[in-house]
């Protein structure tokens, strides 16, 4: 088989595969959101975990320069 | 807390430890899920033949059923946890239960919008108020609901126990949903696997059905690992072992 043939052929079964037997309009986006959907909930703990974080980080530096200020020989405020 | 719980399973049950341990296991979960997915993707969108009667249109089973599954399963899960949370308040049951709501909320969804997709071409209607198809909303509400109301409350565990509480009642609904098909006369179509039986499918569709079964659990493992660790820092914030972490963080 020449190259033109194979590539007609792999193509030919390639837009087939995308038809999905005239179904595409359908079992393409239930795919699409299968895969949002879920991108989406892996997505959000890692953003939430950053601010978290980073909200922890700025309570802590607050807490130092306040205990910087009275001297450092105070105990720790409690959050 | 009572003797008949095995010690390393209190450890486990501290939140450092299982930060730790998640930490560890999440990404094996997440690597196998991935490749499992992937490997089920290729076998029901590839090899498997069209089916005689739904042509091509029946490949929405693949991620259908899974997800279906699963918003049972983590219910399941979510009800147990709950009901540990307010027997034995233990801290960690409580987080595994609110942050396993999220994710089961996130496969009714799929379920619910999949099976329209496929109801469209194969019923003729995206949606019909029968046994199945209602029970699976009331669920998608009831996970809405834990979610809600853990967060109206301005302290968290409270908020953690009220919602326990409707999670444990909403229990109920999970054997509706899976008997509703043989329970009412229902459009929706029976079970195709069998646990104890022979499964009415062939080997072919079948193998790419269970593997992606399998891979939505790994998915379910890794995705409640990585929000339950959130949950944790969030929930320990004065905690020093938390502060090491910030600090670590902030450095690399």
């Amino acid at each position: 088989m020449s190259t033109v043939q194979t590539f007609l052929a792999v193509s030919g079964d390639a837009a087939a595969f995308f038809r999905m037997g005239g179904y595409a309009i359908y079992v393409w986006p239930a795919y699409a959101l299968f895969f949002i959907v879920l991108i989406a909930d892996t997505i959000a703990p890692r953003l939430r975990r950053r601010r978290v974080l980073r909200e922890l980080r700025a309570r802590l530096s607050r807490q130092q320069a306040r205990q910087d200020r009275a001297g450092g020989n105070s105990t720790p405020l409690s959050p | 807390m009572s003797n008949w719980i095995p010690l390393w399973l209190h450890k486990l049950g501290s939140p450092p430890t299982f930060y730790r341990f998640a930490g560890t296991l999440q990404p094996w979960a997440m690597t196998l899920a991935l490749l499992l997915g992937a490997i089920a993707l290729y076998g029901g969108l590839v090899l498997a033949p069209a089916d005689y009667q739904q042509g091509d249109a029946y490949r929405i089973i693949f991620i259908h059923v899974p997800s279906a599954e699963m918003s049972m399963f983590i219910y399941a899960v979510m009800g147990v946890a709950a009901f540990i949370a307010l027997v034995w308040r233990i801290k960690l049951a409580e987080v595994v239960a609110m942050e396993s709501a999220p994710i089961g909320a996130a496969f009714t969804f799929i379920t619910l919008i999949t099976g329209s997709l496929w109801g469209k071409p194969m019923w003729g209607t995206w949606w019909t108020w029968d046994a199945r198809l209602t029970s699976e909303l009331v669920l998608l509400f009831l996970y809405l609901g834990v979610i809600g109301l853990y967060h109206a409350f301005e302290d968290r565990r409270q908020g953690a126990r009220a919602a326990a509480f409707l999670a444990i009642i909403g229990i109920i609904n999970v054997p509706i949903v899976h008997f509703s098909v043989n329970w009412w006369n229902t459009l929706h179509q029976g079970s195709t696997i069998n646990v104890f039986g022979q499964s009415k499918m062939s080997w072919d569709m079948l193998w790419p059905l269970l593997t992606m079964m399998l891979a939505t659990k790994f998915y379910y493992a890794a995705s409640l690992f990585r929000r339950v660790r959130t949950d944790l820092l969030a929930l320990e914030g004065g905690k020093d072992w938390v502060r090491k972490i910030a600090e670590d963080e902030a450095k690399s």
